[in-house]
C-alpha cells in the first residue's frame, strides 16, 4: 500500500488524493480545484495506478471516454440493423442467402455477407454489450467509492485555496452569521457550524443517482443474460384445433403435464356500417380485425402419470385468451399469437363404379391420422397406399409433400371390389383424379370438413422480476440524479473578512438564485462568477 | 363530438400562431422597447400559449369521447399529441426560466409539427386487437411527453447556435445551421404542396406489380417526379422523371419518395425566396433579432434533457417493454421502432456523460441537442413510413 498523504489540517488522505477530503486543500502543485470538484479530488484508482496490465485494463474500462465510445458504437450498430429487416422478420420459408440479394440488390447481399441480417444476436454485438456492462461496473466503482468517502469526510472549514477557486465566490465584511444560517435553513439547506464557519448543503443524495442507475442497468443486463440458462425461460408455440386437446410444450413437471383444449376460436371484424369508424373503414380494402380470441380449458395429468400411457386429465380451469390478455397458470402464460381458419380436417370419398355411377360406400379420412385401410363391406374396401398432406411435385417430378399440414392433401388409393380383387390404383387430390384409364372404379369426392386453429405462444420467464427490478432501480437512480442536484455553500471567517463560496454539480441557475436570495436577505456581498469557469 | 374536436384543434393551431407573434413582439427591438414592453408581451404570449394548450387539450378529450379510445392510435393523432406535449414542455420550462425568446422558436415549431400531422388521414379509426390495451395511452403519452421535452432542448440548442455561430465568415457551422433551418422550411414546403395539390384535386394513376406480382393501381395526388418501379402511367398527366429504385419496399414507396422530393423542392423554393429577401443567411438574419444570454440557453437545453430523459426512458422503453410483454409475449424483439427508441436513449445517455464527465457545454452540447431531435423525428417519421415493422402505421 502506498503511503497516505497527511494534509496540514491533520486529515490523512489515501494515496492519490488531489484535494484533501476534509478541508479541500490542493495536495499537489498543479491541481485545478474546480475541475477536480467533479469527483471531489478523490483518489480514484484509475488516476493513481497506471503500471500493470490490470491497472491498464481497469483504467480503460473506467474511462468515460471509452464508455461513450462504446455507447456510440452500439448505437450505430443498432441503427445499421434497422436498414433491412432482420432475419427473424423475413418470411419463414425463404433462404436468407438469396432473399437479401433478390430483395435489396448488391447492398442487400453485402448486408447479408457481413452478418447484419442477424446483428442483434451476433457475437460481436453481445460482446459490445458485455464491454459496456463492464465499463459501467468499473467506472462506477472507480468513482463512486472514493466520492462517497470524500463527501462523508468533508469538513465545515475549508482551505483558503479551495474557497477562492470556486466558481461562485465573494468576500464581505460585517456579516451576521446567524442571519446567514437562518436564511440558508429557510432555503432548506442543512447547515453545520464549526468555529464560526458555516457549511450548508442540500440534496447530497442526488450525487448517488448515477451509481444507483448504473446498479439498475447491471441488474437489468444480468437478468437479460440469465435467459440463456436452461430452466429460466420457455418460449414455444402451440397450435390447437378447435375441439382438440394438446399437451402444452415446456410445462412438464414432476407433478404432471398440462394440456389445453381449444373450445372455440373467435375472429371478429369491425362492422363497416358502424357510424363512428365509418370513414376510416370505408377507406381500407378488406376488413379490420376487432378481436382474436381462443376459449380454452386447461387440464393437467394426474400425478402418477407415466409417459406414453393415455393421459388421465383433470380439468384445472377455463379461460379466454385475447391479444393483450394472456392466460396465466403457475409461472406460465399463453398468448394469442396466430390462427388459421378452415384448415382441412376430414375428407370424404365414395367408391363409384365409373360405368354405372353406382356407389358402394363412403369413407371419411382424418387428414391428420388416416387409416391404412377402409373396409366398406360386401367385399368392397379402399387402401391408402400413399398420402401427401401438402402435395407438391418435387425436383425430380415425383409427388411429395412440403410438410405435415394438410393444406393440399393428395392420396394414392387402391380400390378393391368383388369385380376387381387385385385392386385398382388411382391418384386423387384436390381437382385431380388420375388413373391408368382402364379402371372400373373411381373415388369420387364427397365433402370436406374444416376446423379453425389457434396458435398460442407458451411463455415462462423467470428472469422478468430481475429485469423489472433493474428497471425500477434505474428509474429511481436516474430521477434522483437528474431531478435533484447537490448544492453546497461555504462561509468562512478569514482575518476579519467573511468568505463565501458555492458549488453545485449541476443546475447552476438554481444555485445562483439561492445565493442571490442569500445576499439579498443578508449583508453578504453577492457571489461573483468566475468568467473562465463556465467554459 | 368529432366536429367540436376538430374545431378545438383548429383553434389551438391559430392561438399558437398568435402566441408566436406575441413572443416575437416581446423581443422585438422597436422603439420604446423596455422591460415593461418585454414583460407585457411575454405575459400575453405565455397566456395565449396556455389558452392554446387548453384548446388542444379540449380537442384531445373530445376526440377521446368520440372514438372511445385515447386519440394516440395513428400517425395523425400521435404527431398532434407530440406537438401538444412540446407546448406543454415549453410551458413547464417557461415557468422556470421566463425566457420569451424560447417561445418565439418553440411555438412555431410546435405549430409546424401539428400542421405536419394534419396532412395524414384524420379519420377516427378503430383499434386493431394489438392496440386494445390501457398501455396504449400510458406508453404513448409518456413517450410523447418525454420527446416533447427533449424537443425543447433542440429549440434551445438551435437558438444557442443562431446566437453564437460566427456569421461574418462562411464555415461548416454556418452551412449546417442553414441545413437545419432549411429542413424546418421543407416541412412548411410539404404542407404547402400537400394543401396546394389537394386544393386543385390533382390525381394521376399508375399500374404496377406488387410484391405478389398482382397488378395494382397506384394513385398519386402530386405530379409524379419519381414513378413506381415497373409502373405504367394510365393517364396523360405529368410523367415521372425517373423510377423509384425497386429496393424501396411496398406499393406506396414511390408515392412517399415523390412527396419527399416535392417537399424538398418546395422547401428549396421557399428558402431561396427568403434568402433573396433577406440578402444574407437566414441564421445571420435571425442572429440580429436574438439577444438571449447563451449561458441561459445552454442551461435550458441541458435542463430539458435532464427532465425529458427519465420521462422518455419510462415511456418509450419501460412502459413499452411492459406492454410488449403483454401483447407480444416478449418485452423486447428488436423491432425497428424499439431499436430507434433504444438509439434515442443511448444518444441522450452519451450526451449526459459527455456533459457531466467531459465538460461538453455550450456549442458542442447545442449541436448534440440538434442531432438528438433529428433522431427523434427520424423515429417518428421514417421508422413509421419507411422502415417496416410492428409499429408501421402506413
Amino acid at each position: 500500500m502506498m503511503q497516505k498523504i497527511t494534509c496540514e489540517c491533520g486529515h490523512s488522505n489515501p494515496y492519490g488524493t488531489s484535494l484533501c477530503q476534509a478541508c479541500g486543500k490542493p495536495l499537489k502543485q498543479d491541481v485545478e480545484v474546480l475541475s477536480s470538484m467533479r469527483y471531489e479530488g478523490s483518489a480514484r484508482r484509475s488516476q493513481t495506478y497506471k503500471q500493470t496490465f490490470v491497472d491498464k485494463t481497469w483504467n480503460f474500462f473506467s474511462s468515460v471516454k471509452v464508455g461513450v465510445w462504446l455507447i456510440v458504437i452500439i448505437l450505430v450498430a443498432a441503427a445499421i440493423g434497422t436498414i433491412f429487416p432482420q432475419e427473424t422478420f423475413i418470411p419463414p420459408n425463404v433462404d436468407p442467402a438469396t432473399h437479401y440479394e433478390s430483395e435489396y440488390g448488391t447492398f442487400g447481399l453485402i448486408y447479408y455477407l457481413l452478418g447484419f441480417h442477424n446483428l442483434y444476436g451476433s457475437w460481436w454485438f453481445i460482446l459490445l454489450l458485455g464491454m459496456l456492462g463492464l465499463s459501467i461496473i468499473i467506472a462506477s466503482l472507480d468513482r463512486g467509492i472514493p466520492l462517497y468517502k470524500a463527501l462523508k469526510t468533508q469538513r465545515v472549514t475549508r482551505h483558503d485555496q479551495f474557497m477562492k477557486n470556486q466558481r461562485l465566490f465573494s468576500k464581505s465584511n460585517d456579516v451576521e452569521l446567524d442571519e446567514i444560517k437562518y436564511t440558508l435553513e429557510s432555503l432548506r439547506y442543512k447547515v453545520r457550524e464549526e468555529n464560526g464557519n458555516l457549511f450548508a448543503e442540500k440534496g447530497r443524495f442526488s450525487r448517488w443517482g448515477a451509481y444507483v442507475n448504473h446498479v439498475g442497468l447491471i441488474i437489468f443486463l444480468t437478468g437479460a443474460m440469465l435467459r440463456f440458462f436452461p430452466g429460466m425461460y420457455v418460449d414455444d408455440i402451440l397450435w390447437v384445433r378447435e375441439g382438440e386437446k394438446a399437451s402444452i410444450p415446456g410445462t412438464s413437471t414432476e407433478d404432471g403435464q398440462y394440456y389445453l383444449e381449444n373450445n372455440d376460436f373467435i375472429l371478429e371484424m369491425y362492422d363497416k356500417e358502424e357510424k363512428k369508424f365509418n370513414s376510416a373503414l370505408s377507406s381500407v380494402d378488406g376488413e379490420v380485425a376487432k378481436n382474436y380470441q381462443s376459449n380454452v380449458t386447461l387440464y393437467k395429468t394426474k400425478e402418477n402419470h407415466t409417459i406414453g400411457a393415455e393421459p388421465e386429465l383433470v380439468k384445472v380451469k377455463n379461460g379466454e385468451i385475447r391479444v393483450n390478455e394472456p392466460f396465466k397458470f403457475d409461472s406460465f402464460a399463453l398468448y394469442q399469437t396466430d390462427f388459421k381458419l378452415n384448415e382441412f380436417y376430414k375428407m370424404s370419398f365414395e367408391l363409384e363404379e365409373k360405368a354405372t355411377g353406382n356407389k358402394f360406400g363412403k369413407l371419411t379420412v382424418d387428414l391428420h391420422d388416416p387409416k391404412k385401410e377402409y373396409d366398406l363391406g360386401d367385399g368392397y374396401k379402399v387402401k391408402i397406399e400413399e398420402y401427401f398432406p401438402n402435395f407438391v411435385l418435387n425436383d425430380q417430378n415425383q409427388p411429395s409433400t412440403v410438410n405435415n399440414l394438410p393444406d393440399n392433401p393428395a392420396f394414392v388409393f387402391s380400390m378393391y371390389s368383388p369385380k376387381t380383387p387385385d385392386g385398382e390404383k388411382a391418384f386423387v387430390g384436390i381437382q385431380k383424379n388420375i388413373d391408368s384409364g382402364e379402371n372400373q372404379f373411381k373415388m369420387s369426392f364427397a365433402g370436406i370438413e374444416t376446423k379453425d386453429l389457434t396458435a398460442l405462444t407458451v411463455r415462462k420467464d423467470h428472469t422478468l422480476w430481475i429485469i423489472a427490478l433493474g428497471g425500477i432501480i434505474f428509474m429511481i437512480g436516474v430521477t434522483q440524479g437528474l431531478y435533484w442536484n447537490y448544492r453546497r455553500i461555504w462561509i468562512k471567517q478569514n482575518a476579519g473578512e467573511v468568505w463565501a463560496a458555492a458549488h453545485t454539480n449541476k443546475n447552476w441557475y438554481g444555485l445562483k438564485k439561492d445565493v442571490e436570495f442569500l445576499s439579498d436577505k443578508t449583508n453578504l456581498t453577492p457571489l461573483e462568477e468566475k468568467e473562465t469557469a463556465s467554459k | 363530438m368529432a366536429e367540436i374536436s376538430s374545431t378545438l384543434l383548429y383553434s389551438a393551431f391559430i392561438i399558437y400562431l398568435f402566441s408566436t407573434l406575441f413572443f416575437a413582439m416581446s423581443i422585438s427591438d422597436k422603439k420604446g422597447k423596455d422591460a415593461v414592453h418585454t414583460k407585457k408581451w411575454g405575459k400575453i404570449g405565455f397566456i395565449s400559449s396556455c389558452v392554446g394548450f387548453a384548446a388542444q387539450l379540449g380537442y384531445f378529450i373530445t376526440r377521446w369521447m368520440a372514438s372511445g379510445h385515447a386519440p394516440v392510435s395513428n400517425l395523425f393523432e400521435f404527431t398532434t399529441f407530440f406537438g401538444m406535449m412540446m407546448v406543454l414542455a415549453f410551458i413547464i420550462l417557461y415557468t422556470i426560466y421566463r425566457t420569451n425568446g424560447l417561445g418565439v422558436f418553440a411555438m412555431p415549431i410546435a405549430v409546424l409539427v401539428i400542421a405536419y400531422a394534419s396532412m395524414f388521414p384524420r379519420d377516427i379509426s378503430p383499434l386493431i386487437p394489438a392496440l386494445q390495451s390501457d398501455w396504449l395511452k400510458i406508453h404513448v403519452t409518456t413517450a410523447a411527453l418525454g420527446e416533447g421535452i427533449l424537443a425543447i432542448s433542440f429549440v434551445s440548442g438551435l437558438i444557442y447556435l443562431i446566437r453564437t455561430v460566427d456569421q461574418t465568415v462562411s464555415s461548416k457551422k454556418t452551412l449546417w445551421l442553414e441545413i437545419i433551418l432549411y429542413s424546418l422550411i421543407a416541412v412548411v414546403g410539404f404542407i404547402f404542396v400537400s394543401i396546394g395539390f389537394k386544393g386543385v384535386g390533382y390525381e394521376s394513376t399508375f399500374e404496377m406489380m406488387d410484391d405478389n406480382n398482382q397488378a395494382v393501381k397506384v394513385v398519386y395526388d402530386m405530379p409524379a417526379i419519381s414513378g413506381p418501379s415497373n409502373g405504367e402511367q394510365l393517364d396523360g398527366s405529368f410523367g415521372p422523371l425517373f423510377s423509384t429504385p425497386s429496393w424501396m419496399n411496398g406499393v406506396d414507396a414511390s408515392i412517399k419518395l415523390n412527396t419527399f422530393i416535392w417537399s424538398l423542392v418546395a422547401g428549396a423554393v421557399l428558402y431561396g425566396l427568403l434568402r433573396l429577401i433577406l440578402r444574407k443567411r437566414i441564421a445571420a438574419a435571425l442572429q440580429t433579432k436574438v439577444k438571449m444570454n447563451p449561458d441561459l440557453l445552454d442551461e435550458i437545453s441541458y435542463r430539458a434533457v435532464a427532465i425529458g430523459f427519465p420521462i422518455f426512458t419510462l415511456g418509450a422503453l419501460i412502459f413499452a417493454m411492459i406492454w410488449a410483454q403483454q401483447a407480444w409475449s416478449r418485452f423486447w424483439g428488436w423491432d425497428p421502432k424499439e431499436v430507434w427508441a433504444l438509439i434515442t436513449f443511448l444518444f441522450y445517455a452519451a450526451f449526459l456523460h459527455l456533459r457531466l464527465s467531459r465538460g461538453w457545454h455550450g456549442e458542442k452540447s447545442a449541436w448534440l441537442c440538434v442531432l438528438g431531435f433529428w433522431i427523434i423525428t427520424f423515429n417518428l417519421i421514417a421508422v413509421n413510413l419507411v422502415l417496416v415493422g410492428l409499429h408501421s402505421y402506413a
